[in-house]
Parts: C-alpha cells; sequence; structure tokens
C-alpha cells in the first residue's frame, strides 16, 4: 500500500504543478488576482505531496520491502538501518526523487519567504518553479519510477553500492542537490523579471540572498564530495577533474560569477542583461550536469546504470528550458539598457573582468568535459583528457582572478585611479611578498609553483588586511572609533572578506599539498618499517573482521617519531559479498598541518601487503578553506538589508536611479 | 544589428544541444589512422617499474607486439583495464604499456590495485613518444608486426568484441605470415 500511496502522491503533484505553471502566469498577464492568488497554496502542495512520496520511498527502505524494485536493487537485509535510508537516493530514481524534494522544498521556500514582493512577480516565479516540477515530475513517472513493483518478490536485495555505504554520502548528495536546485530560485526570478520587464536594482537585491543560499550549499556539497573522494577511493587525491565533479564545479564557477555580477546590478543597476544571462546559465549548468550524469554519455567513476529512453527526456527537457529562456533573453534583453556607466579602471570594471574569468574557466571545464564526447559524436572514439588538461588551462586563469581579487573590493565605484590603488596597495603586495619567500624558506623544498601558490594566498589575506584597515581607521580618523567602526560595516562585506579569507586558506592547502607530499607504495611484510619525514611506520600484520555485510582484512600500523607513539592506524581492505566488490578504507591521522593517509593495496603472499603510505601537509586546509568560504556565504546572506520592505528597497532603487 | 549579439548564447545552446543528441546515440569505434602500415616512431623510454632500464623500439623487432597506451588518471582506462588483464593471460601477444602523462608513483599504485597486464609499461611522463604515435587521448592501442609497422590502431577502451573480433585475427594473421 505504502509504494502505491507514495506514486499516487507524485501523479497528483503533477497535475497541481501544471496547474501551477500556467494559471498564476497567465493571472499575472490579464491581472487577475485570483489565478494569482493559486500561486502560493499550489507551491505548498506539491512540496507536501512530494515529501510524502519521499517519506513514502524511505519508509519501503526501512521495512525491506523487496517487492519495490528500486529497493531490491540498492538495499539488503544485512545492511545496517542508516544506509537504508540512505540508500534512498543511492540510485537513479531515488536521485531524481531526492531533487525532486529539494526542488519543491525551495519553491516552498519562495512561496513563504516572498511576503514584500509585489504579487505579480512571485506569481511569475513560482509558475516558473512549476514547469521545472512538471518537467521533473513527469520525468520520474515515465522513465525512472522508484515505486515499480517487483514479481515474484526476492528474498533479499543486491545491496547498496558500497562505495556509498560511508557517512559522508550521507550528506553529500543532499547538500549538492540543495546549491544545484537552489539555482533555479535565481533562474526563475531571472525569467519572471524578463516576462514582466522589472529587470532593476530592486530584482538583484531580492535574487541576491537566495543566490548566495544555493551557492552555500554547492560549496558544501563540492568540499563534502572531494573529501569523500579522498578517503573513500584510496588513492589520497582530492579533485580528478571527473565529469562528475566537474558537472558540479561549472554551476559553482558561473553561481559566483553570479554572486558578483548581481553586487554591480544592484549597487550600481549595470550589467544587467548580463546577470539575467548568468543567471540562466547558473541553472542550466545544474541541468547539463543532470544530464551528464544521468544519460551516460560520460564514462565516470560515479557511472550510474543508464537507459537511454532518459537520456533524450533529459535532452528534450534541457533543448525546451534553457532553449526558450535564453530565446526569451535574445528578445527582452535588448530592451534593458546599460544602466550606470563606469569608467575603464574602477570597482565595476575590476568585477567585469573577474567575471570574465570565471565565466572562461567555467568554458574551459566544460571544453574538457565535452571534448572526449564531441569526439565520440564525431565518431573519433571514447578518450579522457585528464587532469593534465585542466591543470595547465587552470593556473593560467586563477592568478589573474586571485590578484583581482585583491584589488577589487579597494577599488572605488564608477572611477579609480592607477596611482590611487597603487598607493594603497603597496604595503600589501610587499607583505605577500615577503611573506609568501619567508613560508616557502622555512617550509623548504616548495619550489616555483609553490613560491607562486603562496603568494596568491598571501596577497589576498595581505589585500584584505589593509582593506579592513581602512575600512576601521579611515585617514584623520579617531583610534577610539575603532570598535564603532566595526559594527558598522555591513554583514555583506563581512562576508565577503571572510569568503575570500577561505579562498587564501584553499590555495595554500592546496600548494603546501601539492608541492610537499609523499606518496610512497611500499611491499611491507610483519615488522617491516618505512620512514618519511622523521616518522616511522611500523607493519603489524593484518587481522580478519567481519562487518554487517561484509568481511574483510584489517591492517594495523603504528607510526612513531622518536620514542613517541603518535598514531596508530587501522586501514581496511572490505569484500562485500552481495555486490562481489572490494573496497579500500584509508586510514587517516588528520592533524592541522598534516594528514598521515594509509591505505592497503594489494596482499602479496607470505603475510606481506602492498601498503599505500602518505604524507599530505595541509591537506584538510582545501575542506577548511571551502568551509571558511561557505561561511563568509553565510554571513552575507543574512544581511539585514535583504529583510527590509519592498516598498523602503524600491524607494531607494529609485532614489540610487536619480542619483546615478 | 545589437540585437543579434543577444542570439549568440541561444545558438551556442542549440550546437551544444545538437552534439549531446549525437553522443547519446553514438558509440565508439575504431578510426584509420595516418600511421597505419607506416613503421612505428622511433622512441626510447625508461621502464615505468625501474627508471634504470630502457625501452627502445628496436628491442621489439621480429616480434609482434601490443602498445597500449594509458594512465591513473585516465577513468577510461580503468573501463578497458579488467578486459585487457583477462586478454593478457592468454598470452597471445606480448603487451606493452605506455603510460602517458603521469606520475611514476600514481602509476604504480594504479597497476597494483587493479592488476598488471603488461609485459613492462614505458614511462612517458612528457608525452612526447604519445604525440609522435598521434595519441588523441587515453586510452589508445596499437598493434605493430615483425618489422616494426602499424597494423592498427584503435581509439578508446578495448572491448571483449574488438579484441575478439578485430584484434586476435589480426594476431593470427600476423603470426601466419611469420611462419
Amino acid at each position: 500500500m505504502i509504494p502505491e500511496l507514495g506514486h499516487l502522491a507524485l501523479w497528483i503533484a503533477l497535475g497541481i504543478s501544471a496547474v501551477l505553471g500556467t494559471l498564476p502566469m497567465l493571472g499575472a498577464a490579464r491581472n487577475r488576482r485570483d489565478w494569482m492568488a493559486l500561486a502560493r497554496p499550489s507551491a505548498r502542495w506539491i512540496f507536501a505531496l512530494v515529501a510524502l512520496a519521499f517519506v513514502c520511498l524511505a519508509i519501503s527502505f526501512i521495512d525491506n520491502d523487496f517487492s519495490v524494485l528500486y529497493v531490491a536493487s540498492n538495499s539488503n537485509r544485512s545492511l545496517p538501518l542508516h544506509y537504508r535510508f540512505t540508500a534512498v537516493w543511492g540510485g537513479h530514481e531515488g536521485s531524481i526523487l531526492l531533487w525532486l524534494l529539494m526542488l519543491t522544498f525551495w519553491t516552498f521556500a519562495v512561496a513563504t519567504f516572498s511576503r514584500h514582493l509585489p504579487e505579480k512577480v512571485v506569481a511569475r516565479i513560482l509558475s516558473v518553479m512549476g514547469w521545472l516540477a512538471f518537467g521533473f515530475l513527469l520525468f520520474l513517472l515515465m522513465t525512472s519510477n522508484p515505486f515499480d513493483r517487483l514479481l515474484p518478490v526476492p528474498a533479499d536485495g543486491r545491496d547498496l553500492n558500497p562505495l556509498l555505504q560511508d557517512p559522508g554520502m550521507v550528506i553529500h548528495p543532499p547538500m549538492l542537490y540543495m546549491g544545484y536546485v537552489g539555482l533555479s530560485v535565481a533562474f526563475s526570478f531571472a525569467v519572471a523579471a524578463l516576462i514582466g520587464g522589472n529587470l532593476d536594482a530592486t530584482w538583484a537585491r531580492w535574487t541576491r540572498p537566495w543566490t548566495v543560499a544555493a551557492w552555500i550549499f554547492l560549496t558544501i556539497g563540492i568540499a563534502l564530495g572531494s573529501g569523500w573522494a579522498y578517503y573513500e577511493l584510496g588513492w589520497g587525491g582530492w579533485w580528478f577533474w571527473d565529469p562528475v565533479e566537474n558537472a558540479s564545479f561549472m554551476p559553482w564557477l558561473v553561481a559566483t560569477a553570479l554572486i558578483h555580477s548581481l553586487a554591480v546590478t544592484e549597487k550600481r543597476n549595470s550589467f544587467k542583461s548580463w546577470t539575467v544571462l548568468l543567471a540562466i546559465m547558473g541553472f542550466s549548468l545544474s541541468l547539463l550536469g543532470t544530464f551528464l550524469v544521468r544519460s551516460g554519455v560520460l564514462s565516470s567513476v560515479h557511472a550510474f546504470a543508464t537507459d537511454p529512453r532518459r537520456g533524450l527526456f533529459i535532452l528534450a527537457f534541457l533543448v525546451i528550458v534553457i532553449g526558450s529562456s535564453l530565446a526569451l533573453f535574445a528578445w527582452r534583453a535588448p530592451t534593458v539598457g546599460l544602466g550606470a556607466r563606469f569608467a575603464l579602471l574602477s570597482r565595476e570594471s575590476l568585477l567585469l573582468g573577474n567575471n570574465v574569468l570565471l565565466v572562461v574557466a567555467c568554458g574551459a571545464v566544460l571544453l574538457g568535459t565535452l571534448y572526449p564526447l564531441a569526439l565520440d559524436a564525431l565518431g573519433l572514439g571514447k578518450i579522457s583528457v585528464g587532469p593534465p588538461y585542466f591543470d595547465t588551462v587552470f593556473v593560467p586563469l586563477l592568478t589573474p582572478l586571485i590578484f583581482l581579487m585583491g584589488v577589487g573590493p579597494l577599488a572605488r565605484w564608477k572611477e579609480t585611479t592607477l596611482p590611487d590603488l597603487a598607493t594603497r596597495l603597496k604595503w600589501a603586495a610587499g607583505a605577500a611578498i615577503v611573506a609568501a619567500f619567508l613560508t616557502a624558506w622555512l617550509h623548504g623544498g616548495v619550489g616555483i609553483v609553490g613560491v607562486v601558490g603562496l603568494l596568491m594566498a598571501f596577497w589576498i589575506i595581505a589585500s584584505l588586511l589593509t582593506d579592513l584597515v581602512e575600512r576601521l581607521r579611515p585617514v584623520g580618523g579617531m583610534r577610539s572609533n575603532v570598535l564603532h567602526r566595526a559594527r558598522l560595516i555591513p554583514r555583506a562585506t563581512v562576508g565577503m572578506m571572510v569568503a575570500h579569507l577561505g579562498v587564501a586558506i584553499f590555495i595554500f592547502g592546496v600548494t603546501l599539498v601539492k608541492t610537499g607530499e609523499v606518496e610512497r607504495d611500499v611491499k611491507m611484510g610483519v615488522g617491516d618499517t618505512t620512514e618519511i619525514d622523521g616518522k616511522t611506520f611500523t607493519f603489524r600484520g593484518v587481522r580478519d573482521v567481519t562487518g554487517p555485510n561484509y568481511r574483510g582484512a584489517q591492517g594495523l600500523i603504528v607510526v612513531t617519531q622518536g620514542d613517541k607513539t603518535i598514531a596508530t592506524l587501522h586501514p581496511e581492505k572490505r569484500f562485500f559479498p552481495v555486490t562481489q566488490a572490494t573496497m579500500t578504507e584509508a586510514s587517516i591521522d588528520s592533524g592541522l598541518t598534516r594528514d598521515l593517509y594509509v591505505s592497503l593495496g594489494e596482499p602479496v603472499g607470505g603475510g606481506a601487503w602492498i601498503v599505500r603510505v602518505y604524507l599530505k601537509p595541509f591537506v584538510d586546509w582545501i575542506w577548511g578553506g571551502c568551509l571558511v568560504m561557505a561561511l563568509g556565504g553565510l554571513i552575507a546572506a543574512t544581511d539585514r538589508r535583504y529583510r527590509i520592505r519592498a516598498r523602503q528597497t524600491a524607494d531607494a532603487a529609485a532614489a540610487a536611479g536619480a542619483t546615478a | 544589428m545589437k540585437r543579434l549579439w543577444f542570439l549568440i548564447p541561444l545558438a551556442a545552446f542549440f550546437a551544444l544541444a545538437t552534439m549531446l543528441a549525437l553522443g547519446l546515440k553514438l558509440d565508439p569505434r575504431e578510426v584509420p589512422s595516418p600511421l597505419i602500415d607506416k613503421p612505428a616512431p622511433k622512441f626510447s623510454l625508461a621502464r615505468l617499474d625501474d627508471a634504470s632500464k630502457t625501452v627502445r623500439l628496436d628491442d621489439m623487432h621480429g616480434k609482434v607486439w601490443m602498445l597500449n597506451v594509458w594512465a591513473s588518471w585516465c577513468v577510461a582506462c580503468r573501463e578497458e583495464h579488467p578486459m585487457l588483464v583477462e586478454f593478457s593471460k592468454k598470452k597471445l601477444v606480448p603487451i606493452y604499456g605506455l603510460d602517458y602523462k603521469d606520475q611514476r608513483a600514481d602509476a604504480n599504485a594504479w597497476l597494483a590495485n587493479f592488476g598488471n597486464p603488461y609485459d613492462a609499461s614505458l614511462f612517458d611522463d612528457e608525452g612526447r613518444v604519445g604525440i609522435d604515435f598521434g595519441v588523441y587521448g587515453v586510452p589508445e592501442t596499437f598493434v605493430i608486426d615483425q618489422n616494426g609497422v602499424i597494423r592498427m590502431k584503435h581509439i578508446g577502451p578495448l572491448t571483449a568484441e574488438v579484441l575478439a573480433t578485430k584484434i586476435e585475427p589480426l594476431l593470427e594473421r600476423l603470426k601466419k605470415a611469420d611462419a
């Protein structure tokens, strides 16, 4: 019964989303208040129904209802309870249901937190989101129904993919999807504004907190995915330029550009058509990512079972959604106007530079991801381009981007002069150079690449400090005012500073890992030792272990420095009989300045194993930097200005427009 | 005129969509290479497992052999690898690997993890030899005859079908010609 209930809920949600997609939109065009009033209740009902369907599927998993095909394919009686719950999104059908749940949640959130928006705007936004929900519901019901029954009922299920039986996997997909789908809000705002013709500073102010919220989730989601790859795949790598990773990275790059561009549109009423294009691109890339992952056109470590019908459906959906929104853009954007003028060197032009670099970076990732597919489409075979391409392309793009990150926040709107910027930033530049060389010298052996990386990290920090000092102690200001002035800095600015600091931490981590990591693969018998950087790793042998749904071998490696034991590591090799898969569980001793990473390779006879012993300096700073970036986003998104009532913001925008 | 600029995103998107639509339909297949029936380019490379030993093209003279271009960063290689390991157990032909633009430690770890089908792997960290062989991307496989002439090239992961219907018959023919 329960699966049927969930199935029915999805059909009803489909019907309501069709209503939401049409009536409020028509109502806004014809000034029918009764039609527009349908938008909010419909949005709430769709969310409630999809949530009900999700709960039904979760119950089927927890109850081991193997008469449901999807449960039988992704679960097993011996699977622990918490993984039976997370197995809900362990396969294709459930992933799409989770995606849909997130989409309807964002729709619900827009319906709830839009009291200050004009009725017509809300009706249009929710209508666009209703269309998206309709498309995904149709996709789910037509090609990937998670509630399909299986007869005869099997005695046991085929088990969850062992790669996904991991705590990181519990929160990685929901976070990532929240980010992916969250970009649909900015998209819907953009499309609604194009239709309504009210693309202005107020629009940008409404869009900003939603975009930042989606960006926060995307940032955390990507960081979690990277962390998961680091300890679960057993290679000690943290980013593989895998198509699925790229699919999440591209929307992130564009969302980052969008956040910066929205700031210009809000403050200066410029870049309007560019901003709206970025809003469309961000969500389009989310959809494209879904297509690439779900249709199986690209091979990847994440490959899921594929069905050509699904690929065709998503592609058709992609063409309708992206094609129509870009057509709308081509039709309406030329009438938007240019907004306030700015000089060749100004904060606007620097932010435009940042935008162009981010979009070019995204284009480079897209090219690297699709180039293999393009060759395939031309009949030239399937290949991977891999990290050599991405590393070569990315560093030259990142360097100017980081440079602009230091200059941009200090530049004045409208017009700024080079001598002024140079005077204000000379100390920052000097301090960054000194700090970079000093760190390189103290740390040792980082090479030229390392110095460049450190220079970038310290440049961000030094220019941030300059900015902070200028804000706290303006020329001729009083020292006693410092605390008072600190409170006056807007939260959005504090958020920006924190997020930029996160980038510095991230770059610092990447630089020191790339230049200082030691990776050693050694054959080790019982009692053998290997030494890295003064730390002795002793292999004490392997014992058998049994888990709830796997058998395994657990190694014992003791790490000593001098006479002191600094870590005891238990790397495992696990065999999952149901899926016939072997998994490597690395054992990691994490620290602020280094990770000791050990994983088991293959047994080579006589109790000896190939053991991978890695020393990863400052690797945790990579994810720490991402979390600091996300924290910055959180601070910025909660700025009080976004909660001010509509009339005030509209007045302020009009005033800003008049003075500009 | 200005309006046309705003059509660029739409046009770019349709070009992309067309490619994706084609991508849904097509499978990897063999393509003619300008190097087919030409002498293999000369090379001299260190072995992956032992940097002190060098392998040269001339060392292969007089035997039919297979060159498989791979890398530890290549996802498609992981797909073809089990097939290659199985194939190597048949001992039909010596298989040499060309480890393309890779890190030595990564590559050795990769082989330790997934099995080593190669008689030896040549370590081409700068990709020079790969370029001489006209490698588009990884993986690619070449069959080279007794006289050092490239007889076949396969782009993309090997499949059981390609091995059974193309490579094995070719090896038979080449060996008969020898006898």
